[in-house]
């Protein structure tokens, strides 16, 4: 019997064990999946929670919802994998012998990375919105405030769904018009990149997007610190901006057992070949999800996007052929762009995201950087195809990778 | 891919404005291309740096980032804003002759 394990049972750890379990001869194989927490969370659902759109009830379900029968699934955290031995130990002193391991442990914030943001001022003026906990502490601040300085900062790159901090924004733009008090609050984004997005077409439309929002655009800021007495952040070259309500997306670091591991880059992340998610050091070792250092957005989408390519990688790879499945940096993200409305962007490595239609059989097209109401009602469904399809490794309409079909140049 | 006159030399650049042949680069053009980035001149203290990015980049294929600038080039943040304002890391790969790094998205 061989021993396939999976570190970590978010979406993309969750994805390849349904699809390997489809895939492997169960007399052959034993599939072991290894995470310290019970509790599935739907990330692109804490968006909504400030803004009393979903609440918790909305994003959780049991992961074990999601694995098939005969999984051996072990709930504990990961001390470290010594992949010399080919094995992993469980901080619970379970020792786990691996033929084949998959990575998926993910990104998390960091917020104790930045001088200052976790002192006085932290869940009383400073929220992050990338945690349940952060997500509902500012739902609770904000049905109470009477406006003001409201401050955006995205610490620094990579980070989590990459749009998400730009969503935040577009709906805190509708919401306070909502509450009435939208001229009471002055709403400033943050960034350390040149613009308002990290691709250049999408970075000039969204721009002009936060534009028209009436919403303040600073860029090439990079935190050094937080004053707590002051109400400001400070950059590292001394330019201040000064808030009444910080929301933070701290840095976003990969697993601490990762850095135990000595498999990670300086963010924990670990170095892996950007076309067939091997991982670089070791041939067994396969990293899937926002655990990777790939230039790709680290959402689900893309986790999604490369499962496929993945599982066709290690059936190649238990039967000794060569790794022909190419990931090619794929994205698709729906952009919840307030007042019912969203907006749809669709791209790779090599291809920024362009303006035109998204064909999808049954249900399209959809308009790539336009808003419309129909791309809000795509981000909408998604959750249900999440929980439904995407989790359970089921097939959705959209090719892994990406497609020109509908695109203008 | 274009080219230009640098330092009394035609220099080639990449898509992302780097340079595309680091065999062209001596220490004229790193002072050149400082200049291009308002960079007056080039101190002791920036070609620390500069030699640390072109050693990393000779051993890994990549130019390091911030974090590995701070953790191992003996100049902390606060001093690599100051010699290379706005991104650093970007900024001096650029001045070193090295591609934009890859972690830079």
């Amino acid at each position: 019997m061989k021993n396939l394990v999976i570190l970590g049972a978010g979406t993309a750890g969750t994805m390849m064990l349904n699809k390997m379990d489809a895939m492997l001869d169960s007399s052959q194989w034993q599939i072991t999946i290894v995470d310290q927490f019970e509790t599935h969370y739907y990330q692109p659902g804490f968006l909504f929670i400030p803004f009393g759109i979903y609440s918790r009830k909305d994003v959780i379900k049991p992961k074990r919802d999601f694995f098939p029968s005969g999984t051996n699934v072990v709930m504990s955290e990961i001390d470290r994998i010594e992949p010399e031995q080919n094995r992993v130990l469980l901080k619970n002193n379970v020792v786990l012998n691996y033929d084949l391991l998959i990575v998926a442990t993910g990104a998390k914030v960091a917020p104790g990375e930045i001088e200052g943001m976790q002192e006085d001022l932290w869940y009383k003026n400073i929220f992050d919105f990338y945690t349940i906990e952060g997500a509902c502490a500012l739902g609770e601040f904000f049905r109470h405030w009477e406006g003001g300085k409201l401050v955006l900062n995205v610490a620094e790159m990579p980070i989590k769904c990459p749009v998400a901090p730009l969503e935040f924004v577009f709906l805190a733009d509708w919401w306070f018009t909502e509450q009435g008090i939208r001229d009471k609050v002055d709403i400033h984004y943050v960034t350390p990149l040149p613009g308002a997005f990290t691709k250049p077409r999408a970075s000039g439309i969204l721009g002009d997007f936060l534009d028209l929002k009436n919403i303040h655009l600073t860029s090439e800021f990079n935190i050094s610190r937080v004053d707590n007495e002051e109400k400001k952040i400070v950059s590292w070259d001394e330019t201040e901006v000064p808030f009444d309500v910080l929301v933070t997306i701290p840095t976003n670091m990969g697993d601490a057992a990762i850095e135990r591991s000595g498999m990670g880059d300086e963010l924990n992340f670990i170095p892996t070949d950007k076309h067939t998610l091997q991982s670089e050091a070791h041939e067994n070792i396969f990293v899937i999800g926002d655990a990777t250092n790939l230039p790709s957005s680290k959402a689900g989408s893309v986790a999604h996007f490369q499962a496929d390519i993945l599982a066709e990688n290690l059936m190649s790879f238990i039967e000794g052929r060569p790794l022909r499945g190419k990931f090619d940096g794929h994205a698709n993200c729906f952009i919840e762009s307030g007042f019912g409305k969203g907006i749809l962007i669709d791209f790779n490595y090599d291809t920024e995201p362009l303006p035109g239609k998204f064909p999808l059989p049954g249900v399209g097209p959809f308009s790539l950087l336009e808003e419309t109401e129909m791309n809000h009602y795509g981000k909408i469904m998604f959750r249900w195809m999440y929980w439904n399809f995407l989790l359970r490794g089921k097939e959705l309409p959209i090719e892994s990778h990406m497609s020109m079909a509908g695109k203008r140049m | 891919m274009e080219t230009r006159e640098l330092a009394g030399a035609a220099i080639a650049f990449d898509e992302d404005g780097h340079m595309a042949n680091r065999q062209e680069w001596n220490e004229n053009v790193a002072l050149a291309l400082a200049k291009e980035e308002g960079i007056d001149e080039l101190n002791d203290r920036h070609w620390i740096v500069l030699n640390f990015m072109r050693k990393v980049f000779d051993e890994m294929g990549d130019a390091p980032s911030i974090r590995k600038l701070t953790k191992e080039s003996g100049v902390n943040t606060k001093e690599l804003y100051q010699l290379f304002p706005k991104g650093p890391a970007k900024k001096a790969a650029k001045i070193a002759g090295l591609p934009k790094p890859k972690g830079c998205i």
